[in-house]
């Protein structure tokens, strides 16, 4: 264990007799480990969840290959959940684990690096077979060669326990041994003390229809459980106190969840009628999924034949009066770029999720990266400027797909939201807010229903002087009829016009609408809490939780350092530029290879100090730290009373 | 059908109101109007397009056969792709949408799904929806989504100046096939019909009288209606359907289409349409038959076989032409049914914000 002052706080009598002690940790963070078909993602759902309501902070990262199933045992195939979980507040799923399950050899070797010394492991020693170990390419068996004599190795024969305990429930050997990982996530509940009522009523709940397999995994579930309170192998179990919370009504959720709870909040709060065109793609399928379930709020979604019907059929939604929307990956947005800028040039709301992944290409699908930001913001032919945001934890998606429905339907703009696939699938404890106190987005929403020119007709882009808005007429509605379309639009009258002036005057007027956009956002939100750090660091979307958590790191060893984080990437806040000029240092941490940084150059002639990494996984906050420090210290000098090691999260 | 039922059909549908937003706009002008003229859906934009090109005539007959299916001019979209004939709704004094290169159907399917109270009608070429939009064109028609498409198929591509299409014929000699074009073509008809379509009609441009009747059939049909609209250009395949278009070979070549109708046709009724001992459809002298073996069309005949067949009876000579409706059937379509799903889901579940944001796990921390 890391953490700090580990304090023997209680003893409990073990059935066996002997005296268990109960530590109290601070913080742990455990990885659990197996192969694709072992149910780790839902196990580790299930430890979360269980975290969640017991009221620790959490925070999540699944990681998980490509391949539905990669063959059995095989390093291609270990599918791994990483939680971190505190007494207080934290911001990422934690650098590196204190506690890795193994559940078999391939899950071992893929993760043993990651387990520092001293770290607790925990190995199913039943899946350590000389077959097993050969399809990894272990010589001999590492649980007994010596070679993790560095870690407290803890083998415990999962499997075989799992049979044992559902020896009477009528299954069959392979059937029941699949409810290993509930067996595990049972020793687990009683290691860290996490309450077992949700995770009954889930297994109740995931299988009614096949009541036997729901008492199966129930059984192993408490079979876990209570091999962890007998058992000598475990003589300790650790609490971890609930972090003190802002009063109110708490959940846990990810992003894509988040994300698509606030299109239905948006279109709710607007009164539109949400429409959905979506193709399927890793990581952003499951908005698709979760935006299906809620029909009874009058939300339409349309599964297209590919990327470019999604985006083409919420133009048309949009365009008769809905607050379209098609959501996707990198590679989606490469096909639907020629429609967004046809959204671009008709002037019709629209909101884009892009949950990015590793590129270029097919790239990483299930690995997270921040690399479309250029291609969001300049990806079509044209001058074809469009509204681009990026929500900075899982729950913020929510309030920033809220905030792209404001801007869509204020400005009549596509608005790109740039998610990834770390915000999409991790997970945190979010304070579920009341609807009424939600933004009203009814204002934004102005049918024209009343010709606009001075002799009577209709104009469908004479503008709104203060958004430069364009009417939204819509079809239904008499009088207004009119054409749109990709070709270039006389001002006012939105004819086809290939007169130079006009198109210079439009491209220029379509550019200030977007950069309008700016005077509704407030100014930049500067984190720097004694106003005289010298150092910047400034960053977009995911990298908020280990950016945050290698500033504290930072701070705590006594330097200063200022947070700015981006909501809006275009516009920027009308103020970044002063602000980036009162630091005399500037850091741009990014999952790519300095798009921001290269934007900000470009913008405010600010020489930004670009840090960046494509492993396909979040900043350790570690080495964000170690980066920042370096330049506090090459510009002003160590603080005398500097911490070195900066502490945990 | 009358036209005071069709004006119901599509006027606003009473099992799924649409949301208060838009019916507020929509409803905000008080009654119809839908006693017009043709000059009414016409606009004040000059028509560009090459004098003599069939598009004028298409153009006109749709003006002046509109105000008698009783719509709405508010009611009516037009949505387009890019080429010669996706011009068409600048031209009309509808609602309308010049979009982008094959991408017409799939807008108008969000539109139509989204708004079923519309008209919806789509304008594409034959390069448009049958080469960069094949995939959007055969994914509307098996959904058989609400909306009218209009397939002008003028053999060519208009707009870039006369290259080959995918329903030019083989051998074609064109600027990128100086040589002559070594792909096989598409029959239109028949794609539509492996495509699940449940209305495919097609006409001649030249033909005010054909063209009206297969275009008042489309409107009036729910779901995906495909007319493809055999279109002169003067500029890159002048008389490319000159054969069917001249009053002798016409005859001999077209076969009419009529419902409950004997397939005979020719000069005199020399020509018939049979079985053949495939199961397909073949061309005999009608005085070589029994009157008994010549096929009476029944363009609503559930299996699409027929319908088929009858498309392909071109493989026996490539003049012998089926013009009128092929293929006619009802079948629910995609937007009545996904309204149906929301008001299922209306009616078993509720639209309380609050409930989904809470989710089925919370905890409560107290001050
Ligand atoms: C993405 C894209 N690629 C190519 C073009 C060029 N282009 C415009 S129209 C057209 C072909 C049109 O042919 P068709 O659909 O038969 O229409 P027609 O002009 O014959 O009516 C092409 C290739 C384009 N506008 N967009
Ligand atoms: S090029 Fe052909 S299709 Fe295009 S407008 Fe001219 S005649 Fe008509
Ligand atoms: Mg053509």
């Amino acid at each position: 264990m890391t953490a700090t002052d580990p304090a023997v706080t209680a003893g409990s009598s073990a059935p066996g007799g002997f005296v268990k002690s109960v530590v109290e940790l601070d913080r742990v963070v455990i990885r659990l480990a197996g192969d694709s078909g072992d149910g780790m993602q839902l196990t580790g759902n299930r430890f979360t969840s269980e975290t969640a309501s017991f009221g620790n902070d959490l925070s999540t990262l699944p990681n998980f290959p490509a391949e539905i199933r990669a063959p059995t045992g095989t390093l291609p195939g270990v599918s791994s959940f990483q939680l971190h979980f505190a007494d207080h507040d934290i911001m990422t799923p934690g650098d590196a684990p204190d506690v890795l399950v193994a559940m078999n050899p391939a899950a071992l070797k893929a993760n043993l690096a990651d387990l520092p010394g001293g770290g607790l492991l925990i190995v199913d020693s039943d899946e350590f077979t000389p077959r097993n170990l050969a399809k990894v390419g272990y010589a001999a068996n590492p649980l007994e060669d010596g070679s993790l004599e560095s870690w407290q190795t803890v083998s415990v024969p999962l499997t075989s326990m799992t049979l044992d305990a559902l020896a009477d429930s009528g299954l069959g050997k392979k059937e029941a041994e699949r409810s290993k990982n509930m067996f595990t996530l049972g020793l687990l509940s009683w290691m860290y003390h996490r309450p077992t009522e949700g995770t009954v009523r889930f297994l109740e709940r995931q299988f009614r229809r096949k009541p036997e397999i729901a008492a199966a995994n129930i059984a192993a579930f408490r079979a876990g459980y209570n091999y962890g309170e007998t058992t000598e192998a475990f003589a300790v179990s650790y609490e971890i106190k609930p972090a003190p919370m802002a009063p109110g009504k708490y959940r846990n959720i990810s992003g894509n969840q988040a994300l698509s709870l606030g299109l239905v909040a948006a279109a709710k709060r607007s009164g539109l009628p949400l429409f959905l065109g979506a193709y399927p793609i890793t990581p952003a399928s499951d908005i698709l999924h979760e935006l299906s379930k809620h029909k009874a709020f009058g939300i339409r979604t349309f599964q297209a034949e590919d990327e470019i019907a999604g985006i083409a059929s919420a133009i048309g939604a949009s365009f008769g009066g809905a607050l379209g929307v098609t959501t996707t990956s990198g590679p989606g947005v490469s096909l639907k770029s020629e429609a967004l800028a046809l959204a671009i040039m008709t002037e019709l709301p629209l909101i884009v999720v892009d949950v990015q992944r590793g590129g270029p290409s097919t790239g990483l699908p299930t690995k997270t990266e921040q690399s479309d930001l250029l291609q969001a913001m300049f990806g079509r032919n044209g001058e074809a400027p469009l509204a681009v945001i990026a929500p900075r934890s899982p729950g913020d998606c929510f309030d920033a797909a809220i905030e792209a429905a404001r801007i869509a339907i204020t400005y009549r703009t596509p608005v790109m939201l740039l998610s990834d696939g770390y915000l999409a699938n991790g997970a945190e404890p979010w304070a579920v807010p009341a609807a009424e106190d939600l933004p009203d987005l009814t204002g934004t929403v102005d049918f024209a229903t009343e010709p606009n020119g001075e002799d009577g007709e209709f104009l469908p882009y004479l503008r709104d002087p203060e958004t430069l808005a364009r009417p939204w007429a819509i079809p239904g509605t008499a009088g207004m009829q009119h054409r749109i379309g990709g070709l270039e639009k006389a001002d006012r009258t939105g004819n086809i016009s290939y007169d130079p002036e006009n198109h210079d005057f439009m491209t220029r007027t379509r550019q200030a609408k977007i950069d309008g956009i700016a005077a509704s956002i407030g100014p930049t939100d500067v984190d720097d809490p004694t106003g005289d750090a010298k150092v910047a660091v400034i960053g977009w979307g995911s990298t908020y939780g280990p950016i945050g958590a290698g500033v504290r790191r930072v701070r705590r060893s006594g330097r200063q350092v200022a947070q700015i984080h981006l909501r809006h990437l275009n516009p920027f806040p009308a103020d970044l530029g002063e602000v980036l000029a009162r630091y005399d240092r500037v850091i741009c941490p990014e999952m790519n290879l300095g798009q921001l940084a290269l934007l900000l150059r470009a913008k405010y002639l600010v020489d930004v100090q670009s840090h960046t990494q494509v492993r396909g996984l979040p900043f350790r906050a570690a080495e964000l730290a170690a980066v920042i420090q370096d330049v506090i210290d090459s510009t002003s000098g160590a603080p005398l009373a500097a911490d070195p090691t900066g502490g945990g999260e | 059908m009358s036209t005071t039922d069709h004006v119901h059909d599509l006027g606003m549908p009473t099992s799924n109101p649409i949301d208060a937003a838009i019916a507020a706009s929509v409803s905000t002008q008080g009654e119809k109007q839908t006693a017009l003229k043709a000059k009414d859906f016409k606009t004040d934009q000059e028509v560009r397009w090459c004098p003599g090109c069939g598009d004028y005539v298409i153009l006109n007959a749709v003006q002046s056969f509109l105000p008698s299916l009783g719509i709405a001019r508010e009611d009516m979209v037009i949505v387009s792709g890019i080429g010669c004939s996706s011009r068409f709704p600048y031209y009309m004094n509808t609602y309308g949408m010049h979009s982008i290169h094959g991408r017409a159907p799939a807008i108008a399917t969000g539109l139509a799904v989204s708004r079923p109270d519309l008209s919806v009608w789509v304008v594409t070429g034959d390069g448009d929806s049958l080469s960069i939009g094949g995939n959007h064109l055969i994914h509307a028609l098996r959904r058989n989504v609400n909306i009218t498409i209009l397939l002008f198929n003028n053999r060519i591509y208009g707009l870039t100046k006369g290259q080959y299409s995918p329903t030019s014929e083989v051998g074609k000699v064109t600027k990128s096939t100086p040589m002559g074009s070594l792909d096989h073509p598409f029959n239109p008809v028949s794609l539509a019909i492996g495509a699940e379509a449940t209305f495919v009609g097609r006409a001649m441009d030249s033909d005010r009288k054909g063209l009206t009747d297969v275009l008042r059939q489309a409107a009036e049909h729910q779901g995906t209606a495909l007319v493809e609209i055999y279109q002169n250009c003067n500029i890159f395949n002048d008389g490319a359907f000159d054969l069917l278009k001249d009053p002798t070979t016409g005859t001999q070549w077209s076969i009419p289409l009529v419902h409950g109708e004997p397939l005979v046709f020719g000069p005199d009724g020399a020509a018939c349409v049979v079985r053949d001992d495939f199961g397909g459809l073949r061309i005999a002298e009608t005085n070589q038959v029994d009157a008994s073996q010549i096929v009476v069309h029944d363009a609503h005949r559930e299996d699409s076989s027929y319908a088929y067949a009858l498309s392909r009876l071109s493989s026996q000579d490539l003049r012998y032409t089926p013009m009128g409706v092929f293929r006619s059937v009802q079948k629910a379509t995609y937007d009545r049914m996904m309204a149906e799903q929301l008001d299922v889901a209306a009616a078993q579940g509720s639209d309380d914000l609050d409930a989904i944001l809470g989710g089925n796990d919370t905890w409560t921390v107290s001050a």
